[in-house]
């Protein structure tokens, strides 16, 4: 296998007590209220909650009936409502309209409100707007970290990135900050950070003020984990706009992975019903391809399935011991492996039957090109082809970013074009997309270029390096240039190759998006790790515009045992994708190993 | 042996008491302590006196003076009374007097008579005045329970945190209760009351019924009740002359006694004596005491901790309290900090100091002192009226977010905000805007916004779920004319139903685009107010659906109706380009698998999307015939791919080895799986030999 497991690998650290820490958490809530209650969950909590505490835990806390927060009035007839909520408004005006209508009805009941990850004020004002603030009590659950397998922790905040990225909404950093206090109360210290961004830099703030003012608290542990890198997502934009090709990526893309887990529907299951597959390290054969290109993929399972049926056939020619032995031992195992191996190839057709065809490879082609910066008009027109046939809506949007971002920002007529036809395809609705789009800096107009740098350049001439440097920062602030193409030149993201690059054996990270580019995200990782800071990575910064933004900060930490320095938590603000993970995987075998955590990924 | 029962006297038959002085009080009174409301603090602390000449019925032109003694009788304060009738004087656990006034104010004053705050006990009690109240100690704090004119409760458990709780109204409840008392019971706080022959315990929900076990019956009013200082016991006294001791609970009795005097007590309070740790009543009346009681009890001083006792110390005498905490060994936090931040707290009240000098000196004496707030020291100065120096004081303040709550009561709410900003804590972000909201008229307080771009965004959101229209008029404050339009798009969504409403919502957008110089945006607005009246009318005509349908489905739609000169009228309208309308044709046409019409319309001018597009679509829909007839009208550079598609695999190598193209060679025998294609592949492999040869 390409993908051999290292026995020198370091040992992960416990994560699983975080599930623990938040089970615990909840049911000291839920015990609260003592008696028989009904809970009120909020859609988007299911998932998360059932990796936490199933419905027989509930039930032994005295959960009658489970309800989902809906625009509906309930229909519950229990003297006790308790609601699992993410702190929204629209949430409070659910909770007061119920508790208004008892009252009409004349009817008093106790309503518990916990609010998952924390409460906000704005939230008990409308309680109070509503006139109910007092037949409600407020909890918070404060559970802001699910460990979805060994290596990943996923900070199950589906706005960050829409509140922060695109409204500039801070109010998440906090949730963020408490969530590395508790990783470093959990696991000690981290010796050794990095990172880089504006809410990368701001939650590193508020998290250093937390731990100095619980002072001693961590101090004299010893660190399990050696360094952390926090990174927000607008750093790269690119990758995550970049069709995924490693097995997970594209389950992901296919069938969306919630929670760590995935619904294959009948074309995978080849029956009538569909089936929730846990995708983690505990499943073998996942485990094996996770990370594998997707053109390796199919050979291995096939592989995989004529071992297993060597494995059976060796019933043929045993004696009665020794096929008593093999049913007592082995059978269940095969038959384990057996059935993983059918949904897995299962998925596999399923993506081949969607992915393969001639048009993803097209959509591949188009890509690379404009991931290298050739043949931009072709690939323009293949992009207004793609609307022109309303092959899907996401996808067109997800080229026209990519074109901008690698572009600097579309030329005016291409982002006026393009933008008119997307608007006769998919629906008039679609302008304020492209102001949100435009506000976030993934869908720009060319500022007249020539004429800000020109600007610019006179600015430099009048005033001292060091103030043009800020009014330089401060132009680029303005324009949000993204410069990929010179950051791509800097950093060696377009690997040059010669001859066919080798996808099963591969010796960069770029081997997840076919050999054609190295993610951004990883490599400016890879380099500040290699360097342990980021000394020589001024121009890098420059063209990212985070000359302010960077960070790193080493404590003279010597009880940091060596293992443990090979550990590394990456945190990625705003989400990161399943490519991005393979990629830190692969790095980590090579050189240490990593582990991750992210908000979901995006999905622009 | 007889001088040492001497002085003894009996006291019912089998119980013997003697009196003798411990100390005098040294006190002067001028006052008779009859015509005063008198406040004594727990554990022996001080006693308040003010004179009350409102009880009178003619209202006295003279101010009466509030004084505070030591318990021994040494005045510690006096100062003249100039706010409203007082109505009940209690002290705090932290020493600090509560003077209830009529109007359910509550002015808080320290053990030297300083002021500290006042408070309110809420409007229904201004609106009722306060017919009675109780100062009541529990393990959070101390309270006030509040009788109003209107017979109802009103209390507070704990007065440092303010949570003003209105008790239920007690049912039939005409006049006010005979007596009532303050309960303390499972952490929450209750009154019980009695009405007549009926007792009452009111908690925060409802109102309930309650008996003492095993009372003496033909009782038809209680006149006095007594609760013990622990909340643990209860003493009532009925009219027919009984005293029934038990726990607070009613559910336990300890004794009765029958004093046979049925006028009502002028007071009644529980003692213990250490030694003998005996419970028992007091009960006096105008000219006479009795004790009652007998069941052993030990004294709680456990109320009284250690920290407690340290505060009370520290106002007293400061050298002494830090040797205490030294002596005892006590964590910094707990002990030495604790008395310095007393010492502070006091300091501050120095008013011939300046505040540059008291800040100063303060912050010289307690540095970094971990445990010291000196945010709880600037409340304390701003408590006594030096507004100025509390700002000082907070700038020592290390963590920002601690500021911000003084800061709002000190009216800085813009310093706050920035503070608060500076904390990084949204959430109190959020609470400084509500209160500049309040505070500032609406220009003010969106020019300050303007100013603090994480506040704005904030207060965005939250008008964006809460008040929508607030959210406009910032957009318009701004002339931020693209937000507004953006704003009035999503309004011809959510809010207008009908069309002309929803193209109102739209014009207005436009509008705002202009304005923001976005000329696509409101091109693009416009045009969709023109689908939108079209769609409108080819409902009418034609039926079916075609509101909000995007212009490309409008026309799809049309031609699958079977609508083609309509769809042509409308692509020549909507300017739709010619790729695009052949594509959508093409499509639609072939779902329609109206093959004779696709025919036709390829037949009528050049295809500007080429013929491979015809050849793919005819496979989706598998009509390989169809296919065929395109795939030999594809031109030279797309034609191996047509082949490929009907699955022509051996004319597709023809067309590759023709071309000499490597690309398409490879592209060919990656087709070549089908068991007849071997000899494809065979001579696919013999031409690239020889172009290798060449």
């Amino acid at each position: 296998m390409a993908f051999p497991h290292r026995l020198d690998a370091p040992e992960l650290p416990d994560f699983s007590m975080l599930k623990r820490l938040a089970r615990d958490q909840l049911i000291y809530l839920l015990e609260q209220l003592p008696g028989k209650k009904d809970l009120f969950i909020e859609a988007d909590l299911m998932s998360p909650l059932d990796r936490i505490a199933n419905v027989s835990i509930l039930k032994q806390h005295e959960v009658d009936k489970l309800y989902k927060v809906e625009n509906k009035p309930a229909v519950s007839s229990s003297e006790q409502l308790c609601f699992l909520v993410r702190p929204r408004i629209k949430n409070m005006r659910y909770v007061a309209s119920l508790v208004n209508a008892d009252k009409l009805a004349g009817r008093t009941r106790k309503y518990k409100v916990i609010f998952s990850p924390q409460k906000f004020h704005a939230c008990e004002m409308v309680l109070e707007e509503e006139g109910v603030y007092g037949d409600v009590s407020c909890d918070e659950w404060a559970f802001s970290l699910l460990p979805l397998d060994v290596d990943l922790l996923s900070m199950e905040l589906p706005e960050f990135f829409r509140d922060y990225f695109l409204e500039g909404d801070q109010r998440w950093i906090n949730t963020v900050a408490q969530a590395l206090h508790l990783l470093s109360t959990l696991y000690g210290p981290f010796p050794n950070c990095y990172g880089i961004g504006r809410c990368a830099k701001m939650s590193y703030e508020l998290w250093r003020t937390l731990e100095e003012e619980e002072d001693g608290e961590t101090k004299g542990r010893r660190p399990e984990i050696g360094h952390i890198f926090l990174l927000d997502r607008d750093v790269d934009f690119v990758t995550a706009l970049c069709s995924q090709v490693v097995y997970e990526g594209l389950v992901d893309d296919t069938f969306r992975i919630k929670c760590g887990s995935v619904d294959f529907g009948p074309e995978v299951t080849s029956s009538d019903r569909s089936l929730k597959v846990l995708l983690n390290a505990e499943d073998k054969v996942f485990n094996e391809i996770r990370n594998e290109h997707f053109s390796n993929v199919f050979g291995f399972l096939s592989q995989k399935a004529r071992n297993l049926q060597a494995q059976y056939d060796r019933r043929r020619g045993m004696d009665i011991k020794q096929m008593k032995n093999f049913v007592s031992q082995e059978l269940k195992g095969l038959k384990q492996e057996h059935r993983l191996l059918s949904v897995h190839i299962g998925a596999c057709e399923s993506i081949m039957k969607k992915k393969t065809k001639q048009d993803f490879q097209e959509l591949i082609k188009t890509e690379h090109a404009l991931l290298e910066g050739f043949n931009i008009r072709e690939s323009t027109s293949y992009i207004e082809e793609h609307i022109d046939r309303q092959v899907s809506p996401i996808e067109s949007l997800r080229l026209m970013c990519l074109l901008s971002i690698t572009e600097n920002g579309l030329i005016p007529k291409d982002y006026r074009s393009l933008k008119t036809q997307y608007l006769q395809s998919y629906g008039p609705e679609h302008l304020l997309t492209f102001s949100n789009l435009r506000r976030a800096g993934l869908l720009t107009e060319q500022a007249p270029g020539d004429t800000l740098t020109a600007v610019e350049s006179k600015v430099s001439k009048l005033v001292t390096d060091k103030a043009a440097g800020k009014i330089t920062d401060a132009f680029s602030s303005l324009a949000k240039r993204s410069n990929f193409r010179a950051i791509s030149k800097k950093l060696n993201l377009i690997p040059r190759v010669d001859g066919e690059y080798d996808l099963k054996v591969p010796r960069d990270m770029a081997y997840v998006f076919s050999g054609a580019y190295v993610p951004l995200s990883c490599r400016v990782i890879e380099q500040v790790l290699e360097r342990r800071s980021w000394q020589g990575l001024d121009e890098v910064l420059r063209l990212l515009n985070c000359s302010e933004l960077a960070f790193t900060d080493m404590t003279k930490e010597d009880k940091a045992s060596s293992e443990s320095l090979r550990l590394i938590l990456v945190v990625f603000l705003g989400g990161c994708t399943f490519s991005e993970i393979s990629a830190l995987r692969f790095l980590g075998r090579e050189k240490a190993s990593m582990m991750l955590f992210c908000c979901p990924p995006v999905a622009s | 042996m007889d001088c040492y029962t001497a002085n003894w006297n009996p006291l019912g038959d089998s119980a013997f008491y003697r009196k003798y002085e411990l100390y005098s009080m040294d006190w002067d009174l001028k006052e008779e302590l009859r015509d005063c409301l008198v406040a004594a603090a727990p554990y022996g602390g001080p006693i308040a006196l003010l004179r009350n000449p409102w009880r009178k019925e003619k209202a006295a032109s003279i101010r009466p003076v509030l004084e505070i003694y030591s318990a021994s009788g040494l005045p510690l304060a006096s100062l003249l009374w100039k706010s409203g009738p007082v109505v009940s004087l209690g002290w705090s656990a932290e020493e600090e007097l509560l003077c209830v006034q009529e109007d359910g104010g509550v002015l808080v004053y320290g053990l030297h008579g300083d002021f500290r705050r006042h408070f309110s006990m809420g409007n229904e009690v201004l609106q009722n005045r306060v017919l009675d109240a109780r100062i009541f100690h529990t393990e959070f704090g101390s309270g006030v329970a509040i009788l109003t004119g209107a017979h109802r409760f009103t209390l507070s458990a704990n007065v440092s945190d303010l949570k003003l709780r209105r008790m239920p109204e007690v049912p039939g409840l005409q006049g006010a209760p005979t007596c009532w008392t303050a309960l303390c019971q499972d952490r929450v706080a209750h009154i019980l009351l009695a009405v007549g022959p009926d007792l009452y315990l009111l908690d925060q929900s409802a109102c309930s019924a309650v008996t003492p076990f095993g009372l003496a019956p033909g009782v038809s009013s209680f006149l006095q009740m007594a609760v013990s200082f622990t909340y643990r016991h209860l003493a009532l006294f009925t009219d027919t002359g009984y005293i029934w001791m038990g726990t607070a609970s009613l559910k336990e009795k300890l004794c009765e006694f029958n004093c046979n005097i049925r006028a009502p007590p002028k007071q009644m309070v529980w003692c213990s004596r250490p030694r003998s740790k005996e419970r028992a009543v007091v009960v006096a009346w105008e000219r006479r005491l009795m004790v009652v009681g007998d069941a052993p009890e030990s004294i709680q001083y456990k109320q009284l901790t250690i920290q407690v006792l340290l505060d009370r110390l520290v106002l007293r005498r400061l050298p002494l309290a830090i040797q205490i905490c030294e002596y005892l060994r006590l964590p910094e936090v707990q002990g030495v900090s604790r008395i310095l931040a007393h010492w502070a707290c006091y300091k501050v009240q120095q008013k011939d100091v300046s505040d540059e000098d008291v800040a100063r000196a303060i912050n010289q004496k307690l540095g970094d002192t971990p445990g010291v707030s000196y945010s709880d020291i600037a409340a304390r100065a701003y408590g006594c009226g030096r507004t100025e120096l509390a700002i000082k004081l907070l700038e020592y303040e290390p963590r920002s977010g601690e500021q911000v709550p003084l800061l709002l009561k000190m009216k800085r709410s813009k310093l706050a905000l920035s503070k608060a900003i500076e904390s990084g804590d949204t959430d109190l972000v959020f609470t400084v805007l509500l209160h500049l909201k309040n505070e500032l008229n609406r220009g003010d307080f969106f020019m300050t916004l303007r100013n603090q771009p994480m506040a704005l965004s904030l207060y965005r959101q939250f008008c964006k779920h809460q008040e929508l229209e607030t959210l406009k008029d910032l957009y318009n404050q701004d002339d931020n004319h693209q937000e507004l339009g953006s704003f009035h798009i999503r309004a011809s969504y959510a809010a207008e139903e009908r069309i002309e409403g929803r193209v109102a919502a739209l014009q207005t957008a436009a509008d705002a685009f202009y304005k923001a110089k976005n000329e696509f945006a409101a091109k693009a607005t416009e045009d969709q107010m023109r689908l939108l009246r079209l769609q409108r009318r080819l409902e009418d005509e034609l039926g079916g659906r075609f509101l909000d349908l995007s212009l490309h489905d409008t026309v799809t739609t049309l031609i699958l109706g079977g609508h083609n000169k309509r769809a042509e009228q409308l692509a020549r309208d909507f300017r739709i380009p010619d790729k695009r309308l052949w594509w959508l044709k093409l499509t639609a046409l072939a779902d329609l698998e109206d093959w004779e019409e696709l025919e036709k319309f390829s037949k009528s001018k050049k295809s500007p999307i080429g013929y491979l597009p015809f050849v793919e679509i005819c496979m989706k829909q598998h009509n390989k015939y169809e296919a065929k007839k395109y795939a030999s009208r594809v031109g030279p550079e797309q034609k191996v791919k047509a082949l490929l598609l009907v699955g022509d695999v051996a004319q597709a190598a023809d067309v590759a080895i023709e071309h000499r193209n490597e690309a398409e060679l490879s592209l060919v025998l990656s087709h070549c799986t089908g068991a007849t294609d071997g000899a494809t592949a065979d001579k696919i492999q013999r031409a690239r030999t020889q172009a290798q040869k060449k």
